[in-house]
Protein backbone atom coordinates (compact mmCIF):
# COMPACT_ATOMS: atom_id res chain seq x y z
CA UNK A 1 0.00 0.00 0.00
CA UNK A 2 1.70 3.34 -0.72
CA UNK A 3 1.88 5.82 1.64
CA UNK A 4 -0.28 9.32 0.82
CA UNK A 5 -0.83 12.56 2.65
CA UNK A 6 -2.84 15.64 2.98
CA UNK A 7 -1.45 18.15 0.40
CA UNK A 8 -3.92 20.81 2.65
CA UNK A 9 -2.47 20.00 5.61
CA UNK A 10 1.03 19.91 4.65
CA UNK A 11 0.76 23.22 3.02
CA UNK A 12 -1.15 25.06 6.55
CA UNK A 13 1.49 23.35 8.32
CA UNK A 14 4.61 25.02 6.14
CA UNK A 15 2.16 28.31 5.93
CA UNK A 16 2.06 28.05 10.03
CA UNK A 17 6.05 27.58 9.90
CA UNK A 18 7.13 30.80 7.70
CA UNK A 19 4.00 32.76 9.77
CA UNK A 20 6.42 32.39 12.98
CA UNK A 21 9.34 33.38 11.07
CA UNK A 22 8.53 36.55 9.12
CA UNK A 23 6.12 38.74 10.55
CA UNK A 24 5.69 40.08 7.56
CA UNK A 25 3.63 36.94 6.44
CA UNK A 26 -0.10 37.87 6.25
CA UNK A 27 -2.62 35.22 5.58
CA UNK A 28 -5.57 36.18 3.36
CA UNK A 29 -8.59 34.29 2.56
CA UNK A 30 -12.22 34.61 1.03
CA UNK A 31 -14.35 32.52 3.33
CA UNK A 32 -11.90 29.08 3.03
CA UNK A 33 -10.37 29.37 6.23
CA UNK A 34 -11.74 25.62 6.82
CA UNK A 35 -10.95 24.30 3.38
CA UNK A 36 -7.60 25.32 3.67
CA UNK A 37 -7.08 24.27 7.31
CA UNK A 38 -5.79 27.30 8.50
CA UNK A 39 -7.51 27.87 11.55
CA UNK A 40 -4.38 27.68 13.37
CA UNK A 41 -2.69 30.46 11.65
CA UNK A 42 -5.31 32.66 12.25
CA UNK A 43 -5.20 31.39 16.00
CA UNK A 44 -1.64 32.05 16.55
CA UNK A 45 -1.64 35.23 14.19
CA UNK A 46 -4.81 36.85 14.37
CA UNK A 47 -3.66 40.18 14.12
CA UNK A 48 -2.30 38.96 10.35
CA UNK A 49 -5.12 36.81 9.62
CA UNK A 50 -7.99 38.55 7.35
CA UNK A 51 -10.79 36.63 5.93
CA UNK A 52 -12.46 39.47 3.34
CA UNK A 53 -15.62 36.96 2.54
CA UNK A 54 -16.53 35.28 -0.79
CA UNK A 55 -15.00 38.89 -2.89
CA UNK A 56 -12.15 37.16 -4.85
CA UNK A 57 -11.13 40.47 -6.63
CA UNK A 58 -10.84 42.42 -3.16
CA UNK A 59 -9.01 39.80 -1.69
CA UNK A 60 -6.45 39.89 -4.14
CA UNK A 61 -6.44 43.67 -4.48
CA UNK A 62 -5.96 43.71 -0.68
CA UNK A 63 -3.06 41.59 -0.96
CA UNK A 64 -1.57 44.31 -3.41
CA UNK A 65 -2.56 47.25 -1.21
CA UNK A 66 -0.44 45.34 1.58
CA UNK A 67 2.41 44.15 -0.05
CA UNK A 68 2.80 47.70 -1.24
CA UNK A 69 3.63 48.41 2.90
CA UNK A 70 6.17 45.61 2.64
CA UNK A 71 4.00 42.63 3.72
CA UNK A 72 3.57 39.32 2.39
CA UNK A 73 0.29 38.61 2.26
CA UNK A 74 -0.34 34.72 1.51
CA UNK A 75 -3.73 34.64 -0.60
CA UNK A 76 -5.69 31.41 -0.59
CA UNK A 77 -9.04 30.45 -2.54
CA UNK A 78 -9.63 27.73 -5.17
CA UNK A 79 -7.23 27.75 -8.11
CA UNK A 80 -10.22 28.41 -10.56
CA UNK A 81 -11.73 31.47 -8.21
CA UNK A 82 -8.12 32.67 -7.93
CA UNK A 83 -7.48 32.23 -11.92
CA UNK A 84 -10.12 33.49 -13.30
CA UNK A 85 -12.66 35.85 -11.12
CA UNK A 86 -9.33 37.56 -10.13
CA UNK A 87 -7.40 37.20 -12.79
CA UNK A 88 -7.25 40.77 -13.79
CA UNK A 89 -6.59 41.89 -10.35
CA UNK A 90 -3.85 38.97 -9.91
CA UNK A 91 -1.87 40.57 -13.64
CA UNK A 92 -2.30 44.21 -13.10
CA UNK A 93 -2.28 44.83 -9.27
CA UNK A 94 -0.05 42.11 -8.65
CA UNK A 95 2.56 41.21 -11.43
CA UNK A 96 2.23 44.35 -13.12
CA UNK A 97 4.14 46.23 -10.08
CA UNK A 98 5.83 43.02 -9.30
CA UNK A 99 4.35 42.77 -5.75
CA UNK A 100 5.04 40.32 -3.45
CA UNK A 101 2.44 38.77 -3.14
CA UNK A 102 2.03 34.62 -2.71
CA UNK A 103 -0.73 32.97 -4.25
CA UNK A 104 -2.46 29.66 -2.73
CA UNK A 105 -4.39 27.75 -5.17
CA UNK A 106 -6.41 24.73 -3.87
CA UNK A 107 -8.41 22.53 -5.98
CA UNK A 108 -6.00 22.79 -9.29
CA UNK A 109 -6.74 20.28 -11.87
CA UNK A 110 -9.54 18.10 -11.75
CA UNK A 111 -8.91 17.27 -8.03
CA UNK A 112 -12.17 18.17 -6.30
CA UNK A 113 -13.55 15.25 -8.62
CA UNK A 114 -17.31 15.79 -7.26
CA UNK A 115 -16.87 19.53 -7.77
CA UNK A 116 -17.98 19.25 -11.57
CA UNK A 117 -16.26 21.64 -13.79
CA UNK A 118 -17.36 24.88 -11.83
CA UNK A 119 -14.45 23.71 -9.16
CA UNK A 120 -12.03 22.28 -11.68
CA UNK A 121 -9.39 24.14 -12.76
CA UNK A 122 -7.82 22.89 -16.18
CA UNK A 123 -6.58 26.45 -17.69
CA UNK A 124 -4.97 28.00 -14.51
CA UNK A 125 -1.59 27.28 -16.16
CA UNK A 126 -2.16 28.70 -19.39
CA UNK A 127 -3.23 31.66 -17.61
CA UNK A 128 -0.49 32.07 -15.31
CA UNK A 129 2.25 31.31 -17.74
CA UNK A 130 1.11 34.04 -19.57
CA UNK A 131 0.99 36.69 -17.09
CA UNK A 132 4.79 38.48 -17.21
CA UNK A 133 6.75 38.33 -13.65
CA UNK A 134 4.62 35.30 -12.49
CA UNK A 135 6.58 32.43 -10.36
CA UNK A 136 4.42 29.25 -10.79
CA UNK A 137 5.19 26.58 -8.48
CA UNK A 138 3.52 23.18 -8.71
CA UNK A 139 4.73 20.62 -6.31
CA UNK A 140 4.51 16.63 -6.79
CA UNK A 141 3.40 15.80 -3.44
CA UNK A 142 2.55 16.90 0.15
CA UNK A 143 6.21 17.09 1.41
CA UNK A 144 7.34 18.80 -1.54
CA UNK A 145 4.34 21.13 -1.06
CA UNK A 146 5.96 22.36 2.63
CA UNK A 147 8.93 22.88 0.73
CA UNK A 148 7.61 25.11 -2.02
CA UNK A 149 6.02 27.34 1.03
CA UNK A 150 9.11 27.57 2.74
CA UNK A 151 10.58 28.83 -0.99
CA UNK A 152 7.87 30.63 -1.94
CA UNK A 153 8.39 32.72 1.64
CA UNK A 154 11.48 33.59 0.88
CA UNK A 155 11.48 34.26 -2.81
CA UNK A 156 10.67 38.05 -4.06
CA UNK A 157 7.90 38.51 -6.34
CA UNK A 158 4.39 37.15 -7.10
CA UNK A 159 4.32 33.51 -6.90
CA UNK A 160 1.72 31.35 -7.76
CA UNK A 161 1.71 27.86 -6.06
CA UNK A 162 -0.90 24.97 -7.07
CA UNK A 163 -1.98 22.58 -5.57
CA UNK A 164 -4.72 19.53 -4.97
CA UNK A 165 -7.43 18.61 -2.15
CA UNK A 166 -7.36 15.62 -1.15
CA UNK A 167 -4.63 12.92 -0.07
CA UNK A 168 -2.15 12.01 -1.92
CA UNK A 169 0.66 9.66 -3.31
CA UNK A 170 3.61 10.73 -1.38
CA UNK A 171 7.01 10.93 -3.76
CA UNK A 172 9.17 12.06 -1.40
CA UNK A 173 10.68 10.53 2.24
CA UNK A 174 9.99 13.13 5.17
CA UNK A 175 13.28 14.96 5.23
CA UNK A 176 14.89 13.70 2.28
CA UNK A 177 17.33 15.36 0.50
CA UNK A 178 15.92 17.10 -2.53
CA UNK A 179 16.17 20.81 -2.01
CA UNK A 180 13.54 22.79 -3.44
CA UNK A 181 15.12 25.57 -5.73
CA UNK A 182 12.60 27.50 -7.90
CA UNK A 183 13.41 26.85 -10.66
CA UNK A 184 15.07 24.08 -10.92
CA UNK A 185 13.74 20.33 -11.80
CA UNK A 186 14.07 17.24 -9.68
CA UNK A 187 15.64 14.19 -11.45
CA UNK A 188 14.03 11.53 -10.04
CA UNK A 189 15.63 8.62 -11.56
CA UNK A 190 17.96 7.93 -14.48
CA UNK A 191 16.75 6.55 -17.66
CA UNK A 192 18.49 6.44 -21.49
CA UNK A 193 15.70 6.06 -23.90
CA UNK A 194 12.76 8.07 -23.34
CA UNK A 195 12.08 11.04 -20.29
CA UNK A 196 9.22 11.56 -18.73
CA UNK A 197 8.71 15.05 -17.55
CA UNK A 198 5.60 15.60 -14.73
CA UNK A 199 4.62 18.22 -12.43
CA UNK A 200 2.60 18.08 -9.63
CA UNK A 201 0.09 14.76 -8.89
CA UNK A 202 1.62 13.21 -11.95
CA UNK A 203 5.26 12.51 -10.85
CA UNK A 204 4.14 9.92 -8.60
CA UNK A 205 2.12 8.49 -11.95
CA UNK A 206 5.42 9.41 -13.99
CA UNK A 207 7.35 7.36 -11.70
CA UNK A 208 4.58 4.68 -12.22
CA UNK A 209 4.99 4.65 -15.37
CA UNK A 210 8.77 4.26 -15.44
CA UNK A 211 7.99 1.11 -13.40
CA UNK A 212 5.45 -0.51 -16.58
CA UNK A 213 8.39 0.77 -18.96
CA UNK A 214 11.08 -1.44 -17.10
CA UNK A 215 8.47 -4.32 -17.16
CA UNK A 216 9.47 -3.82 -21.17
CA UNK A 217 13.51 -3.52 -20.99
CA UNK A 218 12.46 0.42 -21.70
CA UNK A 219 14.74 2.45 -19.37
CA UNK A 220 12.92 5.93 -18.87
CA UNK A 221 14.06 8.61 -16.63
CA UNK A 222 11.65 10.77 -14.58
CA UNK A 223 12.30 14.27 -13.81
CA UNK A 224 9.95 16.40 -11.31
CA UNK A 225 9.70 19.96 -12.82
CA UNK A 226 8.02 21.54 -9.95
CA UNK A 227 8.43 25.17 -11.53
CA UNK A 228 6.50 25.54 -14.39
CA UNK A 229 7.47 29.26 -14.67
CA UNK A 230 10.71 29.88 -15.35
CA UNK A 231 11.02 26.55 -16.63
CA UNK A 232 14.40 24.50 -16.55
CA UNK A 233 15.59 24.35 -19.66
CA UNK A 234 18.81 23.07 -19.71
CA UNK A 235 17.00 19.46 -17.90
CA UNK A 236 14.89 19.68 -20.45
CA UNK A 237 17.12 19.95 -23.18
CA UNK A 238 19.68 17.61 -21.55
CA UNK A 239 16.62 15.03 -21.73
CA UNK A 240 15.90 15.67 -25.19
CA UNK A 241 19.30 15.00 -26.33
CA UNK A 242 20.34 12.16 -24.16
CA UNK A 243 17.40 10.07 -24.47
CA UNK A 244 15.50 11.56 -27.79
CA UNK A 245 12.28 11.10 -26.81
CA UNK A 246 9.79 13.00 -24.12
CA UNK A 247 6.70 12.46 -22.84
CA UNK A 248 5.05 15.34 -20.15
CA UNK A 249 2.35 14.78 -17.99
CA UNK A 250 -0.24 17.48 -16.44
CA UNK A 251 -3.03 17.45 -13.96
CA UNK A 252 -4.51 20.15 -16.69
CA UNK A 253 -5.15 21.30 -20.66
CA UNK A 254 -2.40 19.82 -22.61
CA UNK A 255 -3.56 22.88 -24.86
CA UNK A 256 -1.54 25.72 -23.53
CA UNK A 257 -0.28 24.17 -20.45
CA UNK A 258 2.69 22.05 -18.97
CA UNK A 259 3.21 20.05 -21.67
CA UNK A 260 3.27 23.19 -24.28
CA UNK A 261 5.86 25.14 -22.01
CA UNK A 262 7.83 21.81 -22.63
CA UNK A 263 7.56 21.63 -25.95
CA UNK A 264 8.25 25.29 -26.75
CA UNK A 265 11.80 24.47 -25.21
CA UNK A 266 12.16 21.43 -27.09
CA UNK A 267 10.97 22.69 -30.21
CA UNK A 268 13.37 25.48 -30.31
CA UNK A 269 16.78 23.79 -29.05
CA UNK A 270 16.53 19.98 -29.51
CA UNK A 271 13.67 18.71 -31.46
CA UNK A 272 12.59 15.46 -31.07
CA UNK A 273 9.77 13.07 -30.69
CA UNK A 274 6.99 14.05 -27.89
CA UNK A 275 3.94 13.10 -26.56
CA UNK A 276 1.84 15.52 -23.94
CA UNK A 277 -0.74 13.41 -21.54
CA UNK A 278 -3.21 15.34 -19.65
CA UNK A 279 -6.86 16.61 -19.68
CA UNK A 280 -7.76 16.64 -24.05
CA UNK A 281 -9.45 20.34 -23.93
CA UNK A 282 -12.73 19.07 -22.24
CA UNK A 283 -14.54 19.84 -19.43
CA UNK A 284 -14.89 16.68 -17.06
CA UNK A 285 -17.95 16.30 -15.60
CA UNK A 286 -17.99 15.24 -11.81
CA UNK A 287 -17.32 11.60 -10.10
CA UNK A 288 -14.80 10.88 -7.14
CA UNK A 289 -11.26 11.65 -7.93
CA UNK A 290 -9.98 8.89 -8.63
CA UNK A 291 -12.20 7.63 -10.68
CA UNK A 292 -12.18 10.83 -12.53
CA UNK A 293 -8.37 10.70 -13.11
CA UNK A 294 -9.06 6.78 -14.76
CA UNK A 295 -11.55 8.20 -16.82
CA UNK A 296 -9.21 10.69 -18.20
CA UNK A 297 -6.15 9.04 -18.72
CA UNK A 298 -3.98 10.31 -15.58
CA UNK A 299 -2.34 7.44 -14.88
CA UNK A 300 0.34 5.65 -15.04
CA UNK A 301 -0.59 3.47 -17.69
CA UNK A 302 -1.70 5.93 -19.67
CA UNK A 303 1.79 7.91 -19.56
CA UNK A 304 3.52 4.46 -20.55
CA UNK A 305 1.35 4.06 -23.32
CA UNK A 306 2.45 7.09 -24.70
CA UNK A 307 6.06 6.74 -24.41
CA UNK A 308 5.81 3.54 -26.17
CA UNK A 309 3.96 5.98 -28.76
CA UNK A 310 7.05 8.37 -28.85
CA UNK A 311 9.51 5.72 -29.11
CA UNK A 312 7.49 3.84 -32.02
CA UNK A 313 7.28 7.43 -33.76
CA UNK A 314 11.39 8.08 -33.46
CA UNK A 315 12.51 4.14 -34.14
CA UNK A 316 10.02 4.92 -37.35
CA UNK A 317 12.26 8.42 -38.02
CA UNK A 318 15.01 6.62 -37.55
CA UNK A 319 14.23 3.69 -40.36
CA UNK B 1 -14.47 72.88 10.46
CA UNK B 2 -11.34 74.83 10.48
CA UNK B 3 -11.41 78.29 8.03
CA UNK B 4 -8.18 78.45 5.96
CA UNK B 5 -6.96 82.09 5.22
CA UNK B 6 -7.59 83.86 1.96
CA UNK B 7 -4.24 83.79 0.91
CA UNK B 8 -3.99 79.88 1.09
CA UNK B 9 -6.97 79.64 -0.90
CA UNK B 10 -5.60 81.93 -3.49
CA UNK B 11 -2.80 79.75 -3.52
CA UNK B 12 -4.85 76.39 -3.84
CA UNK B 13 -6.78 78.13 -6.50
CA UNK B 14 -3.61 78.69 -8.61
CA UNK B 15 -2.16 75.19 -8.25
CA UNK B 16 -5.29 73.87 -9.54
CA UNK B 17 -5.22 75.89 -12.34
CA UNK B 18 -2.08 75.34 -12.88
CA UNK B 19 -2.82 71.81 -12.95
CA UNK B 20 -5.53 72.09 -15.50
CA UNK B 21 -3.44 74.52 -17.47
CA UNK B 22 -0.77 71.58 -17.93
CA UNK B 23 -3.40 69.23 -18.58
CA UNK B 24 -4.08 70.81 -21.54
CA UNK B 25 -0.66 71.41 -22.88
CA UNK B 26 0.35 68.37 -22.66
CA UNK B 27 -2.61 66.66 -24.03
CA UNK B 28 -2.85 68.50 -26.52
CA UNK B 29 0.68 68.09 -27.92
CA UNK B 30 0.01 63.92 -28.56
CA UNK B 31 -2.17 62.03 -29.87
CA UNK B 32 -5.39 63.03 -27.23
CA UNK B 33 -6.05 62.05 -23.83
CA UNK B 34 -8.95 62.00 -21.18
CA UNK B 35 -9.22 66.14 -20.70
CA UNK B 36 -12.88 65.85 -18.78
CA UNK B 37 -12.08 63.68 -15.42
CA UNK B 38 -8.85 65.35 -15.38
CA UNK B 39 -9.93 68.74 -15.53
CA UNK B 40 -12.97 67.98 -13.00
CA UNK B 41 -10.40 66.32 -10.74
CA UNK B 42 -8.22 69.34 -10.36
CA UNK B 43 -9.12 71.51 -7.56
CA UNK B 44 -9.44 67.70 -5.51
CA UNK B 45 -5.92 67.23 -6.08
CA UNK B 46 -4.78 70.50 -5.53
CA UNK B 47 -5.96 70.27 -2.43
CA UNK B 48 -4.75 66.72 -1.63
CA UNK B 49 -0.92 67.56 -2.94
CA UNK B 50 -0.96 70.89 -1.73
CA UNK B 51 -2.53 71.17 1.80
CA UNK B 52 -4.08 68.00 3.06
CA UNK B 53 -1.29 65.28 2.06
CA UNK B 54 1.39 64.54 4.50
CA UNK B 55 4.28 63.49 2.21
CA UNK B 56 7.74 64.44 1.65
CA UNK B 57 8.68 64.31 -2.31
CA UNK B 58 12.27 64.49 -1.29
CA UNK B 59 11.79 60.98 0.14
CA UNK B 60 8.70 59.35 -2.08
CA UNK B 61 8.57 55.93 0.12
CA UNK B 62 8.69 57.19 3.40
CA UNK B 63 6.81 55.01 5.41
CA UNK B 64 4.32 57.54 7.50
CA UNK B 65 3.17 59.47 4.14
CA UNK B 66 -0.27 59.72 3.36
CA UNK B 67 -1.07 57.36 0.47
CA UNK B 68 -2.85 58.59 -2.65
CA UNK B 69 -3.98 55.95 -5.22
CA UNK B 70 -5.81 57.12 -8.09
CA UNK B 71 -7.96 54.57 -8.86
CA UNK B 72 -9.51 56.36 -12.05
CA UNK B 73 -5.95 56.55 -13.43
CA UNK B 74 -6.60 57.38 -16.94
CA UNK B 75 -6.36 61.08 -15.74
CA UNK B 76 -2.92 60.12 -14.20
CA UNK B 77 -1.68 63.16 -16.03
CA UNK B 78 -3.47 65.53 -13.83
CA UNK B 79 -1.76 63.59 -10.87
CA UNK B 80 1.50 64.12 -12.41
CA UNK B 81 1.33 67.74 -13.19
CA UNK B 82 0.53 67.84 -8.86
CA UNK B 83 3.44 65.39 -8.37
CA UNK B 84 5.60 67.48 -10.70
CA UNK B 85 4.96 71.11 -9.06
CA UNK B 86 5.22 69.40 -5.64
CA UNK B 87 8.57 68.34 -6.29
CA UNK B 88 8.76 64.85 -7.63
CA UNK B 89 10.19 65.65 -10.47
CA UNK B 90 10.51 68.51 -13.11
CA UNK B 91 7.36 69.34 -14.53
CA UNK B 92 9.03 69.65 -18.10
CA UNK B 93 10.14 66.44 -17.47
CA UNK B 94 5.89 65.66 -17.70
CA UNK B 95 5.85 67.84 -20.68
CA UNK B 96 8.76 66.37 -22.71
CA UNK B 97 8.09 62.58 -21.97
CA UNK B 98 4.50 62.30 -21.97
CA UNK B 99 3.37 59.20 -24.25
CA UNK B 100 6.64 58.82 -25.54
CA UNK B 101 8.31 55.21 -26.11
CA UNK B 102 9.18 53.80 -22.68
CA UNK B 103 7.97 56.70 -20.80
CA UNK B 104 7.61 56.74 -16.90
CA UNK B 105 4.10 59.21 -17.43
CA UNK B 106 1.41 58.09 -20.37
CA UNK B 107 -2.38 57.76 -20.38
CA UNK B 108 -2.13 55.68 -17.19
CA UNK B 109 0.01 54.72 -14.45
CA UNK B 110 2.58 52.85 -12.81
CA UNK B 111 3.94 52.99 -9.58
CA UNK B 112 7.38 51.35 -10.15
CA UNK B 113 8.11 54.16 -12.84
CA UNK B 114 6.55 57.32 -11.60
CA UNK B 115 8.24 59.32 -8.50
CA UNK B 116 5.41 59.39 -5.67
CA UNK B 117 2.55 57.35 -7.19
CA UNK B 118 2.13 54.48 -4.54
CA UNK B 119 -0.27 52.10 -7.19
CA UNK B 120 -0.56 51.45 -10.22
CA UNK B 121 -4.10 52.35 -12.18
CA UNK B 122 -5.88 52.33 -15.42
CA UNK B 123 -8.39 49.48 -15.15
CA UNK B 124 -11.25 50.30 -13.17
CA UNK B 125 -12.49 49.30 -9.84
CA UNK B 126 -9.39 48.33 -8.64
CA UNK B 127 -8.15 51.38 -6.58
CA UNK B 128 -10.57 50.56 -3.75
CA UNK B 129 -9.13 47.58 -2.76
CA UNK B 130 -5.67 48.20 -2.86
CA UNK B 131 -6.46 51.04 -0.47
CA UNK B 132 -8.09 48.58 1.93
CA UNK B 133 -4.99 46.43 2.00
CA UNK B 134 -2.88 49.52 2.53
CA UNK B 135 -5.25 50.91 5.11
CA UNK B 136 -5.15 47.32 7.19
CA UNK B 137 -1.30 47.16 6.89
CA UNK B 138 -1.48 51.09 8.16
CA UNK B 139 -3.62 49.92 11.47
CA UNK B 140 -1.46 46.74 12.00
CA UNK B 141 1.86 49.03 11.84
CA UNK B 142 0.13 51.26 14.59
CA UNK B 143 0.63 53.99 12.12
CA UNK B 144 -1.49 57.32 11.42
CA UNK B 145 -1.12 57.39 7.82
CA UNK B 146 -4.08 58.31 5.89
CA UNK B 147 -5.06 56.60 2.77
CA UNK B 148 -6.94 58.44 -0.04
CA UNK B 149 -8.23 56.99 -3.01
CA UNK B 150 -9.95 58.72 -5.86
CA UNK B 151 -12.27 56.83 -7.64
CA UNK B 152 -14.68 58.22 -10.41
CA UNK B 153 -18.36 57.98 -11.49
CA UNK B 154 -17.39 54.33 -13.46
CA UNK B 155 -15.55 52.90 -10.73
CA UNK B 156 -18.91 53.11 -8.53
CA UNK B 157 -20.27 50.57 -11.95
CA UNK B 158 -17.49 47.97 -10.97
CA UNK B 159 -18.85 44.86 -8.43
CA UNK B 160 -14.91 44.58 -7.42
CA UNK B 161 -15.28 48.81 -5.86
CA UNK B 162 -18.60 47.76 -3.76
CA UNK B 163 -16.93 44.68 -2.31
CA UNK B 164 -13.75 46.73 -1.14
CA UNK B 165 -16.24 49.45 0.23
CA UNK B 166 -17.83 46.53 2.20
CA UNK B 167 -15.04 45.20 3.45
CA UNK B 168 -13.41 49.31 4.57
CA UNK B 169 -16.50 48.97 6.72
CA UNK B 170 -16.05 45.62 8.26
CA UNK B 171 -12.61 46.41 8.89
CA UNK B 172 -13.62 49.68 10.52
CA UNK B 173 -11.06 51.31 8.59
CA UNK B 174 -11.12 54.72 9.70
CA UNK B 175 -8.02 55.40 8.18
CA UNK B 176 -9.03 55.01 4.71
CA UNK B 177 -11.22 57.99 2.67
CA UNK B 178 -12.82 57.83 -0.69
CA UNK B 179 -13.23 60.42 -2.51
CA UNK B 180 -15.75 60.31 -5.96
CA UNK B 181 -14.78 62.54 -8.27
CA UNK B 182 -18.38 62.30 -9.40
CA UNK B 183 -18.71 64.51 -12.77
CA UNK B 184 -21.74 62.88 -13.54
CA UNK B 185 -20.20 61.73 -17.36
CA UNK B 186 -18.75 58.27 -18.54
CA UNK B 187 -17.55 57.42 -21.91
CA UNK B 188 -20.59 57.48 -23.57
CA UNK B 189 -22.63 60.20 -21.68
CA UNK B 190 -24.67 60.63 -18.11
CA UNK B 191 -23.74 58.00 -15.65
CA UNK B 192 -27.86 58.21 -14.85
CA UNK B 193 -28.56 57.37 -17.59
CA UNK B 194 -26.28 54.80 -18.51
CA UNK B 195 -26.35 52.94 -15.44
CA UNK B 196 -27.77 54.97 -12.41
CA UNK B 197 -25.80 55.94 -9.13
CA UNK B 198 -27.97 57.90 -7.42
CA UNK B 199 -29.07 57.63 -4.22
CA UNK B 200 -25.12 57.18 -4.00
CA UNK B 201 -24.49 58.97 -1.14
CA UNK B 202 -27.33 56.38 0.65
CA UNK B 203 -25.53 53.81 -0.45
CA UNK B 204 -22.23 54.45 1.55
CA UNK B 205 -24.25 55.09 4.64
CA UNK B 206 -26.28 51.82 3.40
CA UNK B 207 -22.64 50.41 3.35
CA UNK B 208 -21.68 51.87 6.91
CA UNK B 209 -19.89 54.45 5.95
CA UNK B 210 -20.13 58.32 6.57
CA UNK B 211 -20.69 60.05 3.61
CA UNK B 212 -20.28 63.88 2.88
CA UNK B 213 -21.49 65.39 -0.37
CA UNK B 214 -19.85 68.50 -1.61
CA UNK B 215 -18.82 71.02 -4.09
CA UNK B 216 -15.79 69.82 -5.92
CA UNK B 217 -15.09 73.12 -7.57
CA UNK B 218 -15.53 74.96 -4.04
CA UNK B 219 -11.81 74.90 -2.40
CA UNK B 220 -13.02 76.25 0.85
CA UNK B 221 -15.45 73.61 1.15
CA UNK B 222 -13.20 70.79 -0.40
CA UNK B 223 -9.75 71.55 1.76
CA UNK B 224 -12.47 71.96 5.08
CA UNK B 225 -14.12 68.58 4.11
CA UNK B 226 -10.46 66.69 3.72
CA UNK B 227 -9.10 67.65 6.60
CA UNK B 228 -12.42 66.99 8.38
CA UNK B 229 -11.62 63.06 8.28
CA UNK B 230 -12.47 60.84 9.71
CA UNK B 231 -15.87 61.98 9.89
CA UNK B 232 -16.45 59.29 12.79
CA UNK B 233 -14.03 57.14 14.53
CA UNK B 234 -14.03 54.13 13.43
CA UNK B 235 -15.82 54.27 10.18
CA UNK B 236 -14.36 55.18 6.42
CA UNK B 237 -15.07 58.75 5.11
CA UNK B 238 -15.95 59.33 1.38
CA UNK B 239 -16.62 62.67 0.12
CA UNK B 240 -18.83 62.44 -2.95
CA UNK B 241 -17.31 65.48 -4.85
CA UNK B 242 -20.00 67.15 -7.37
CA UNK B 243 -17.90 68.04 -10.19
CA UNK B 244 -18.22 68.96 -13.70
CA UNK B 245 -16.66 67.23 -16.57
CA UNK B 246 -14.18 69.65 -18.50
CA UNK B 247 -14.39 72.33 -15.59
CA UNK B 248 -12.74 75.23 -16.91
CA UNK B 249 -13.31 75.27 -20.37
CA UNK B 250 -16.26 76.02 -21.89
CA UNK B 251 -16.62 73.75 -24.92
CA UNK B 252 -15.32 70.54 -22.85
CA UNK B 253 -17.60 71.28 -19.78
CA UNK B 254 -20.18 68.63 -19.52
CA UNK B 255 -19.87 67.17 -22.61
CA UNK B 256 -19.13 63.66 -22.74
CA UNK B 257 -16.75 63.87 -26.28
CA UNK B 258 -13.80 65.38 -24.27
CA UNK B 259 -13.96 62.03 -21.96
CA UNK B 260 -11.34 61.14 -24.34
CA UNK B 261 -10.67 64.00 -27.25
CA UNK B 262 -8.09 65.12 -29.29
CA UNK B 263 -7.60 68.97 -29.21
CA UNK B 264 -6.57 71.17 -32.01
CA UNK B 265 -3.96 73.69 -32.08
CA UNK B 266 -6.86 76.71 -31.80
CA UNK B 267 -8.45 74.37 -29.45
CA UNK B 268 -5.97 73.95 -27.53
CA UNK B 269 -4.63 77.96 -27.01
CA UNK B 270 -8.51 78.70 -26.55
CA UNK B 271 -8.81 76.53 -24.05
CA UNK B 272 -5.35 77.61 -22.33
CA UNK B 273 -6.98 81.16 -22.46
CA UNK B 274 -9.66 80.43 -20.97
CA UNK B 275 -8.16 78.81 -17.86
CA UNK B 276 -6.37 81.58 -17.63
CA UNK B 277 -8.46 84.31 -17.41
CA UNK B 278 -11.54 82.10 -15.90
CA UNK B 279 -15.20 81.60 -17.39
Amino acid sequence: MEKTANPVQAYAKALLEVGGEDERIFCLTADLMHPFMIEDFALKYPDRFINVGVAEQNLMGIAAGMATCGKIPFVHTYTPFMTMRSCEQMRTDVCYPFLNVKMAGMCSGINMGVGGATHHSVEDIAILRAIPNMTLLSPADPIEIGRAVHAAAKHIGPTFIRFGRVPSPLVYEEGSDHPFIIGKSITLRDGRDVSLLATGLMVHRALGAAELLAKDGISARVINIHTIKPIDQSAIIKAAKETGAIVTAEEHNIMAGFGSAVAEVVVEECPVPMRRVGIEDTFCGLGPTEEMYQKWGLTAEKIAQAAREVLQVRSATKA
Amino acid sequence: METLSQEKISFLKGKAKTIRKNVVEVLSQTSGGHFGGALSAADLLAALYFEVMKIDPQNPSWPDRDRFILSKGHISVAKCAALAYAGYFPYEDLLAKYNRLGSPYGMHEDMTKIKGCDMTAGSLGHGLSAGVGMALAGKYDKKDYRVFVMIGDADLQEGSTWEAIMAAAHFKLDNLICIVDRNQIGVDGFTEELMGLEPLAQKFQDFRWQPKEIDGHNMEQVVATMKAVPFAPGSPSAIIANTIKGKGVSFMENNHHWHFGVATKEQAEAALAELEKGI
